[in-house]
């Protein structure tokens, strides 16, 4: 008996440290990675690391102005492609859809989800940059927006189908046809949870870095308009860091750094928008 | 009753009243608006099906112009779908028929336009659904829809001093219908339904989800309408019904058993399953 009372102690004390222990591990591992970021790259952001392009090899300084300007152009176009058609997409489903159908394209959307970056990249490549025989901006930000469609799409699906159906009837009720009772009353109710989804989906594909190496490419310089190969951050990293300058590797984990701020600080925005709760009431 | 109250069956006037943005009352030289024994909706031997459940059995209603007609029964006799084929709310349900004519000042509903026809017949939920807009927006909800824009106070401040809510939200028009208690939202839902004036004021069990102060509110407030709206309630509460409507139909497994003055119907039923239904034997 007495022996018994002491293996279930034992086991119990051994699989609550274990726990503990992986708990442990998952949160370090964030706080080892930012730490370890602003470790090395802290100490080489400076103002002109936003301000000036990258300096000639073996030059001391210079900054990454036109890989942070590229990857904001890129974000641009990813939702300029993406989040129309992910929105649009999801108010079908939720609002407008039979029942095969929607199953149908529910399933595409988590099965494109599931394809890996660098073939969504080689999409794009034999889509638009073969046509026009050269890199550009508008193909990075198509790969991207391909991308951010299907998780832009299944959150504001998921979003709609949480407004309860009696703001729905409330509309139809007035006389409102079903767009309008969309527009005016589904949307407006689920728009803060649609937002969110956007820009976590945008923060998500802010560092894919797989479908931008022979899509957008890369360039030195500043990269004008939408039809010419530009630089962005997650590619100069790749970049930086497997070349062999110890300078480059300095200025990747700055790059890095920006990055994942530029990510967390998004993350830590929605999610504090949204805590502030749902627009309508649950029941 | 047929012959004091000729159905204008024919599509010519049918099809102007969908047309027209006057009040269906101009189309017929038989009914005027205000008079005391004429009937503003007339439901005509209707079947309804739920798919291949056969909800309601040849329902024929007349609703008086001007009163209180209460619709009672158990749970599930068809009360409600009986309500909801007055303004066709059944259409936004999938798989749904009906057979028969319904009547609105002697125009075929079925033939009219169904926004024109829901602004014409206004309804209130059981549970009360505001939109999540300020209280403003909710009662200026049914004008927007139909293309006003701009300012609409005058008209605010009407169906809200009607549906007795003025004094009560006066100072804060602009926050949130959701800062209100459940009886002011279903007061709000009620000023949200007469804004936009309508002949008919369909109540689906409106104080079932009310203490019993609101309930009392609520209805008073039917009292008051009574001159310038016909009403149909549906409650599960026999006493409301014996203190606010000026005739009552009592439905059972989707049959109508009785349709008669209220006073009659609550004395001396002339069916014995109306009898054991109002004095408690079942239901």
């Amino acid at each position: 008996m007495n022996a018994r009372l002491m293996w279930r102690k034992t086991l119990n004390v051994t699989m609550l440290s274990l726990t503990g222990v992986c708990v442990l591990i998952t949160v370090s591992v964030l706080f080892f990675i930012l730490g370890y970021l602003v470790y090395n790259g802290g100490k080489d952001l400076s103002w002109s690391f936003f301000t000036r392009l990258p300096a000639p090899v073996g030059e001391v300084g210079g900054g990454m102005a036109n890989a942070i300007l590229g990857s904001l152009k890129l974000l641009f176009l990813a939702a300029l492609f993406g989040v129309p058609i992910g929105l649009l997409g999801g108010v079908y489903l939720s609002e407008f859809g039979g029942r095969t159908l929607p199953f149908i394209v529910r399933y595409t959307a988590d099965l494109l989800n599931g394809v890996p970056s660098i073939v969504i990249g080689i999409f794009a490549y034999a889509l638009i940059v073969m046509p026009m025989h050269h890199f550009s901006t508008l193909a990075g930000g198509f790969a991207l927006g391909i991308m951010v469609i299907p998780t832009v799409l299944r959150n504001t699906e998921s979003f709609l189908s949480e407004v309860p159906s009696s703001l729905r009837e409330g509309a139809f009720a007035m006389g409102a046809n079903k767009w309008k009772m969309v527009a005016t009353v589904v949307l407006p109710a689920a728009s803060r949870g649609i937002l969110t989804g956007v820009l976590l989906a945008l923060a998500r594909v802010a560092g894919e870095t797989a479908p931008l190496l022979f899509t957008a490419f890369g360039n030195r310089y500043w990269s004008p308009g939408w039809m010419q190969p530009t630089s962005s951050l997650p590619v100069i990293i790749y970049t930086y860091a497997t070349g062999p300058y110890e300078d480059w590797h300095r200025q990747a984990w700055a790059a890095g750094l920006v990055l994942l701020g530029l990510v967390l600080v998004t993350n830590i925005l929605v999610r504090a928008f949204l805590s502030r709760g749902t627009s309508f009431e649950r029941s | 009753m047929n012959a004091a109250f000729p159905l204008m069956g024919n599509s010519g006037a049918a099809a102007s009243a969908a047309t027209s943005k006057s009040r269906v009352a101009a189309e017929g030289s038989t009914t005027s608006a205000s008079g005391a024994n004429t009937l503003r909706m007339k439901a005509t031997k209707v079947n309804f099906y739920y798919g291949k459940n056969h909800a309601l059995h040849n329902v024929s209603l007349d609703v008086a112009t001007n009163r209180v007609t209460a619709l009672i029964g158990p749970s599930g006799c068809g009360k409600s779908t009986l309500l909801r084929t007055l303004n066709r709310m059944y259409e936004t349900l999938r798989q749904t028929r009906l057979e028969g004519e319904i009547a609105l000042d002697g125009v075929n509903i079925l033939t009219m336009d169904v926004t024109n026809l829901r602004r014409l017949v206004g309804m209130v939920f059981q549970k009360p659904n505001p939109f999540p807009k300020s209280i403003y927006e909710n009662v200026a909800y049914g004008l927007r829809i139909n293309g006003h824009v701009g300012r609409l106070n005058e008209a605010v401040e009407k169906s809200l001093r009607r549906a007795a809510l003025w004094d009560e939200v006066k100072d804060k028009l602009q926050k949130s219908a959701y800062a209100l208690s459940g009886g002011q939202q279903q007061r709000l839902c009620i000023a949200r339904a007469l804004a936009v004036d309508p002949e008919v004021l369909l109540l689906d069990e409106p104080c079932s989800a009310l203490d019993p102060v609101n309930t009392a509110k609520i209805e008073e407030l039917l009292f008051e309408l009574k001159p310038s709206c016909t009403l149909v309630i549906v409650t599960h509460n026999m006493q409301q019904a014996a203190r606010v409507s000026d005739s009552t139909a009592f439905m059972l497994n989707g049959d109508l058993i009785e349709f008669s003055p209220t006073g009659q119907m609550f004395t001396t039923p002339s069916d014995p399953r109306t009898e054991a239904y109002i004095t408690g034997r079942f239901g």
